[in-house]
């Protein structure tokens, strides 16, 4: 059953006004700005968003006031540093006032995993001694039952949504992601519902030609949206480059909260669709930023 | 090693001391700007055998082909021996499979603790509502800083950086002396922390190193062109000078020509 839809359907039934939406998955690429603009534009509100490190996505969606908490590890940009939405919300209350909930990399990591297994937590002895569970209300810190250790133990966090960006993808789901994979799998097998934005949609045969670079099974995933250069400016192993000019420019025109609005209205409220996001980018842009060398893994055999 | 008579920048002073913090054969938990070109400089030289980990899920024994601005860059997959989950580095790390981390911070304090969370004032029993300055938070940082063996720390070296005591601990050092006992490895014990902590704080003025035994960070070398009493003004607290505190050796020629192969337009190092 084909579950190809556009953008703007994928989000309009998946994500509701108060959802709790897994992005951002596989830290550094991959990341689905395409779906995030899309949920700016219908303007969702009081969203829990929950990631490891979202680069500036997640920055952009509490500027635009979609965001009421953020369970998270980071949020700011990577290559220039601070968020500056995030510092007004969490600050100032501006454009309003967010709930933090403080994770590391791997608290958030494990919390999906938890839930991915059907566990209702995970125990870890990373971030005892430090703030971060004083922070966060969630986790609670008990002894060991086999040698009286100190433990943290991450509940399980299931997302109501989990957004990922991925190379190609069948009409079904079936999906390829490759490169470093973050979370991606585990916030797959953990949200209620995916939805997948592929670069390419390719016949079915492709997929199962090679299953173990298969992200997670296709019955998990409700929405198929194909949305070239969706994940841009964040980069895409075999497809196109981390746009860096883009960062340092979103970092210097968003010091002011003025500075924002104009950056959103240019770049999210007034570009309908990603095919008219595309076309502001120009080809010299697209041009720069496809990848030029490429490198393919030798075939596999899965004959019998 | 010769030392070099020409002029360098302290990033580059930085990154030959975080490259000669890396042994030969050690597992290495890179994190991002610096510690790449330490990763790459510490291959070329004295280490050829280390391995470079990298949270996103990615394990390397050879270094990028061109400058990586974050660890996702595509060049930073290709010819990768590992492209895996985030949870299986973090595990390798967990398990005690990574000799040495590295991290940056905006505050770090005489026992080696980081914050990277936030800078008060702020409520801490009221939701740490308001603080004055809301830094990026964790990412790997406070993983990195409980579970690695070694851990080293680069940053920017100025008095409201190095402080007596940081207003956040996102990632454990050696804790803080209290009615249970000292700072130092048995506050990580007391805590629950596998093994590791501090073993060097490399800044834009100086190295520190740490004494396990209390956790306080030791003045281990100034680097050439400051005096120690230059790092104290600079300093939220009083030296302790390790006791053989002496000049940093300055790079050499080979290792200023490696770092600007790497970084040929200073994107990190100028």
């Amino acid at each position: 059953m084909s579950k190809l839809t556009t953008m703007a359907d994928a989000i309009t039934r998946y994500v509701s006004d108060g959802s709790s939406v897994a992005m951002s998955l596989a830290l550094e690429p991959l990341i689905p700005y395409a779906a995030g603009h899309e949920i700016i534009r219908q303007q969702r509100r009081n969203l829990t968003l929950i990631g490891p490190i979202s680069d500036v996505l997640f920055d952009q969606l509490i500027g635009a006031g979609c965001v009421e908490e953020v369970k998270a590890a980071w949020v700011g940009n990577v290559s220039e540093g601070l968020g500056h939405c995030y510092r007004r919300a969490a600050e100032h209350g501006v454009p309003h006032p967010i709930i933090t909930e403080e994770h590391s990399n791997f608290t958030i990591g494990l919390a999906l995993l938890a839930a991915s297994l059907g566990s209702p937590y995970i125990p870890t002895r990373s971030a005892l001694g430090s703030d971060i569970p004083r922070q966060n209300p969630t986790f609670r810190q008990e002894t060991s039952p086999w040698d009286g250790s100190p433990l943290l133990l991450v509940p399980a966090l299931h997302p109501d949504v989990a957004i990922i960006h991925v190379q190609r993808s069948d009409e079904d789901g079936n999906a390829h992601l490759w490169g470093n994979l973050g979370i991606c799998e585990e916030a797959a097998l953990a949200a209620r519902h995916v939805i997948l934005v592929a670069e390419e949609i390719v016949p079915r045969e492709v997929i199962l030609s090679d299953p173990n670079r298969v992200l997670a099974p296709s019955f998990k995933v409700r929405a198929v949206v194909h949305e070239p250069w969706g994940a841009h400016p964040s980069p895409v192993q075999g497809y196109y480059e981390r746009d860096h000019a883009y960062y340092r420019e979103y970092h210097q025109r968003t010091r002011t909260l003025e500075g924002f609005q104009q950056w959103l209205d240019e770049w999210v409220l007034q570009v309908p669709a990603r095919s008219a996001y595309i076309t502001k980018l120009g080809e010299q842009r697209l041009l720069e930023l496809s990848v030029k060398e490429h490198s393919y893994a030798a075939p596999v055999d899965y004959g019998y | 090693m010769a030392a070099s008579a020409g002029n360098y920048t302290p990033q580059e002073l930085m990154v030959v001391c975080a490259a000669r913090q890396i042994h030969d054969g050690e597992h290495v938990f890179v994190g991002m700007r610096l510690p790449l070109l330490a990763f790459a400089l510490a291959k070329r030289t004295h280490a050829p055998n280390c391995v470079g980990l990298f949270e996103a899920g990615l394990v390397r024994d050879i270094p990028a082909s061109r400058l990586l601005y974050t660890m996702g860059d595509l060049a930073n997959i290709t010819g990768s021996l590992w492209a895996t989950r985030m949870v299986n580095l973090m595990g390798l790390m967990a398990a005690g499979e990574v000799q040495l981390g590295f991290i940056g911070g905006a505050e770090v304090d005489r026992y080696g603790n980081l914050n990277t969370s936030m800078i008060g004032p702020f409520d801490k029993s009221g939701g740490y509502k308001h603080p004055t300055v809301r830094l990026p938070g964790s990412g790997g940082a406070a993983d990195i800083a409980s579970l690695s063996q070694r851990l080293a720390i680069i940053m920017q070296h100025d008095r409201h950086r190095l402080r007596e005591r940081v207003d956040y601990v996102t990632s454990p050092g050696y804790g803080y002396p209290s009615e249970h006992g000292p700072a130092g490895t048995v506050w990580r014990q007391r805590a629950g922390l596998p093994r590791g902590g501090p073993a060097a704080l490399i800044t834009t003025l100086a190295l520190f190193t740490f004494d396990p035994g209390n956790g306080e960070a030791m003045l281990q070398s100034y680097h050439p062109g400051t005096t120690i009493e230059q790092v104290q003004e600079q300093t939220g607290w009083q030296l302790r000078l390790a006791p053989n505190c002496t000049e940093t050796l300055p790079p050499s020629e080979q290792e200023l020509q490696v770092i600007r192969e790497c970084d040929p337009e200073g994107v990190w190092t100028r």
